[in-house]
C-alpha cells in the first residue's frame, strides 16, 4: 500500500462488512512527541478470542470466495516498519477497535495520501452508517460527522458523485486548516 | 463553490433542490447506471482506488447520472481491479484488470453506446469452502 489511507480504505471496509452502525475514524498526529496514529474503531459483530488471536495471520479471513486476508498482515507490517506496532482489541457483540501507532518522522512511513476521497466513498458506499472522522494534529482537531452532513444535504443524495466530490474537497480545506499536509 | 462548513453545504443543497432530476434518479436506483467498484485489499493494492476516482470525476463532469458505490471482492484478485457495471435493464457485467485507461474504454463504449470491450470476467457465483 503506497499511503496510509489506502490501509484506511482497506480497514474500514471490515467495520462495514462486520454490520457496524457507526465506524470512528481517529487519526492523531503530534509532531512534538513524535506519533502518529490510527484508530479505526466500530460497533459491529466483533471477533471471538482464538479468531482475535489469528488475524494477523495472512492465512485467516472470514471470507468464503478465497482464503487469504491481507488487510490486517499488510496495515501490521506499515505500522511496524514505521517504527511502530499495530494493536487490536474486539469482543463479539461490542466491535472491534484497531489502531496503529508509528513515529511521525519515520522515514519508512508511507504519506496519508487521499483519506478524504477514500472517507467520503466509503461513506457514500454505506449510507445507512453513521461515519465519524476525527483528525487531530498538534492539539486543533477537525471532525466529520455523518450525522450532521446528512441533515446539512436535507435530503440530497450523498451517493451522487457531485455531492461526493464536494464532499472530498470540504475535508480537505479543513484538514488544510489545522496543517495537515 | 467551494464547500467549507456545515452551513456552506446546507445552501448547495437547497441550491441543488432546484434541480430536481437529481433528486428523482437517486430515489430510483434501479433507473440508474450503476458501478461497482471491487474495494478489498486485492482491489486497493492494484489500484481499484484510482479507478473510482475517475469514474466519480468523470461522471459528475459529463452530466451522466450514475451511482459509484465500492464493493467486496468478488473473487477475482488475479484481475484486480476489476468493477461490476450494471446498465438500466441489463445483465451486470464484471470486467477485469481495469486500469484508469481501460475504465475510460468502458465508459466510453460500453455505459454511454452499449457496445462490449474486452476483459469481461464471465461470472458464476461458485465458492472456496
Amino acid at each position: 500500500m503506497k499511503e496510509l489511507a489506502l490501509h484506511i480504505l482497506d480497514i474500514l471496509q471490515n467495520s462495514t462488512r462486520a454490520k457496524a452502525k457507526r465506524i470512528d475514524l481517529n487519526i492523531f498526529e503530534d509532531t512534538v512527541k513524535n506519533v502518529y496514529s490510527i484508530e479505526i474503531k466500530d460497533d459491529g459483530c466483533g471477533m471471538s478470542p482464538e479468531l482475535l488471536a489469528k488475524v494477523t495471520d495472512p492465512f485467516t479471513t472470514s471470507r468464503t470466495t478465497r482464503k487469504v486476508g491481507l488487510g490486517v498482515p499488510l496495515f501490521k507490517h506499515t505500522a511496524e516498519q514505521s517504527g511502530g506496532h499495530l494493536e487490536i482489541t474486539s469482543e463479539v457483540g461490542v466491535g472491534t477497535v484497531i489502531k496503529a501507532t508509528m513515529q511521525h518522522d519515520h522515514i519508512d512511513r508511507p504519506i496519508l495520501g487521499s483519506v478524504a476521497a477514500v472517507f467520503v466513498q466509503t461513506v457514500a458506499s454505506n449510507p445507512e452508517i453513521r461515519f465519524v472522522y476525527t483528525h487531530t494534529k498538534n492539539g486543533k482537531s477537525y471532525v466529520f460527522d455523518t450525522d450532521e452532513v446528512n441533515e446539512a444535504l436535507d435530503g440530497m443524495p450523498i451517493q451522487s458523485p457531485e455531492v461526493i466530490n464536494y464532499l472530498i474537497g470540504m475535508i480537505n480545506e479543513n484538514l488544510k486548516d489545522i496543517g495537515v499536509d | 463553490m467551494a464547500v467549507k462548513s456545515l452551513a456552506d453545504l446546507k445552501k448547495m443543497s437547497s441550491e441543488f433542490k432546484n434541480t430536481v432530476s437529481l433528486r428523482e434518479n437517486g430515489d430510483n436506483v434501479d433507473s440508474l447506471i450503476q458501478i461497482k467498484v471491487a474495494m478489498a485489499t486485492c482491489g486497493i493494492a492494484s489500484g481499484a482506488k484510482e479507478v473510482m476516482d475517475f469514474y466519480l470525476e468523470e461522471l459528475d463532469k459529463q452530466g451522466i447520472k450514475a451511482v459509484v458505490t465500492q464493493t467486496g471482492c468478488m473473487g477475482y484478485c488475479y484481475a484486480e481491479p476489476t468493477i461490476e457495471v450494471k446498465l438500466p435493464g441489463k445483465d451486470p457485467i464484471v470486467f477485469g484488470h481495469v486500469n484508469v485507461e481501460k475504465a475510460s474504454e468502458i465508459l466510453e463504449k460500453y455505459i454511454k453506446n452499449g457496445e462490449l470491450v474486452e476483459g469481461i470476467i464471465p461470472v458464476n457465483y461458485e465458492t472456496v469452502k
